[in-house]
Order: C-alpha cells, then structure tokens, then sequence
C-alpha cells in the first residue's frame, strides 16, 4: 500500500479512482501518564507520554484508513491529510482521511 | 493559624514560579541547542511546500512520513502571559513554544525520511492543536504534526 500526501504520484499512473477513504480514532490519556504530565508542566518541554500517545493513535487511524481502503479493492491512498480535534477534555480525536486508487503496476 | 497558611500559600506559588524560571529556561536552552545542530546536520534534505516535485526530477520512490511533538509551557511562562493577557499585545514566551514545537515536529519528519534515504520531502503540513483545551487550570500545552511526501530521486 503507497501512502502519499500528493495528489498524484509522480512515478506511477493512476487507472482508477475509488473514492475517499478514512479512519479515525478517539484516545484519552491513563491517569498516570496525566500526573507525570502535570509534573512535567510545571518545568515545562516535551511531554514525551503525550507524544507517544498520540503517535499511536495517529497510526491506529491511518491503520483503519488503510484496511478500508484494502478492504474496496485500493493499492494507493492519495491526498492524506491528518485532522485531530478535542472531543472531551482529556481526550482527542485523530482523524485520518485520503482518496484510495488503484495504480498501475 | 489562619496567617500562617496563607502566607505558605504564596511562599509555594512562589516555589514552583522559581522552579519553572530556572528549569524552564535551561529546558528551553537546550532544546534550541538541540534544534539548531539537528538542523544543521539534516539540511541537505530538501523539504518543500509545493505540490508538485521540481520539475526536470525523475522520482522513482514516494511515501508518506510524519513527525510530531507534544511541548508544554512552563509555570512562570504561564504566569507572565497571564499577566500579558490583563493589557494584550504580543504573547513572547508563547511564541518560542509554537516555535520549538514546529521545528521539532519537522525535524522529526526529515529523520524518518532520512530513514527511508529520501533525497527530498514535498508537500509538507504542519498543524497544530491544542490538547488541553477546555479544562480549567489548562496548561498550555501544543500537539504540532508535520507530514508530506518523502520522494526518492533517480
């Protein structure tokens, strides 16, 4: 499976669009990665449990992106783009959305 | 009794005011120190905002790599924009925040792309989001993402 950003690819052809595809997760933080957080505000940096997190999630929803677009047939996702918004406060949503194609091989 | 505590009160807040000066700042030291060099070391990797790869590039290879970071404001940074918000203006000490979060993010898409020997990287997005918002006695703390298109040339 090609994942890409662009809107096309520039070594390959495209010989069949298949529509939009996506994945999405939503994820809150364990309350003791939250203290540790807390701590870790109070000097400021990187809060590297919250980096991990939402890594993950990120790669959970591209994972679900990429089953569905498996699931219709695709070898490509095109014009990935990422969203994450605040559901809740302590929990975020990561949003990930492209168009499946098929290319030639 | 009663005076005791309060001023135990302001004496802790003062605490953790001097606690976030010095070890905010030395944080925020190296962590520019850092940024720099990695810069430095990782600049032959292009990186553009096009859409589209320069033209007359054979690409053989592409794929998606992204980078991100969760940094957080410390408590006397938050203090003084506090203080700020009271008469407006320009917000500094928030300001190296989204900085540092946004080179960091880029930098850490350019490692992964180096980790795929890309020669170059199009169509990069950053964005940003705010992952304590809404809460009371939020502290400022930022996601930032950068990803694009990790291209391989001929």
């Amino acid at each position: 499976m090609l994942l890409s950003n662009l809107e096309v690819v520039p070594h390959k052809k495209i010989v069949r669009h298949l529509g939009l595809v996506q994945g999405s997760t939503v994820r809150a933080k364990h309350a003791g990665r939250d203290i540790m957080a807390g701590l870790k505000n109070l000097v400021g940096g990187e809060l590297k449990g919250y980096t991990e997190l939402l890594q993950d999630a990120r790669e959970e929803a591209t994972g679900r992106m990429v089953e569905q677009a498996n699931a219709i047939g695709a070898n490509a996702v095109l014009n990935i783009r990422y969203a994450t918004s605040s559901v809740a406060s302590g929990a975020s949503e990561l949003f990930a959305y492209g168009t499946a194609v098929e290319l030639e091989d | 009794m009663e005076w005791m505590l309060q001023y135990f009160e302001i004496f802790f807040a003062l605490c953790l005011l001097i606690v976030g000066y010095g070890f905010g700042r030395l944080a925020e030291k190296r962590h520019y120190k850092s940024i720099f060099k990695r810069e430095k070391k990782y600049q032959e990797l292009l990186v553009f905002s096009l859409k589209t790869p320069p033209e007359g590039l054979t690409v053989t290879d592409s794929r998606l790599v992204t980078g991100s970071v969760v940094v957080s404001i410390d408590y006397f940074k938050k203090f003084v924009a506090g203080l700020r918000m009271l008469v407006g203006g320009r917000l500094r000490s928030y300001e190296t925040l989204v900085d540092r979060g946004r080179r960091e993010a880029v930098l850490r898409m350019k490692e992964q792309a180096l980790l795929l020997h890309a020669d170059s990287v199009i169509n990069v997005k950053v964005e940003t989001s705010s992952i304590s918002k809404g809460r009371r006695n939020s502290i400022g703390s930022i996601e930032v993402c950068a990803y694009g298109t990790a291209l391989k040339h001929a």
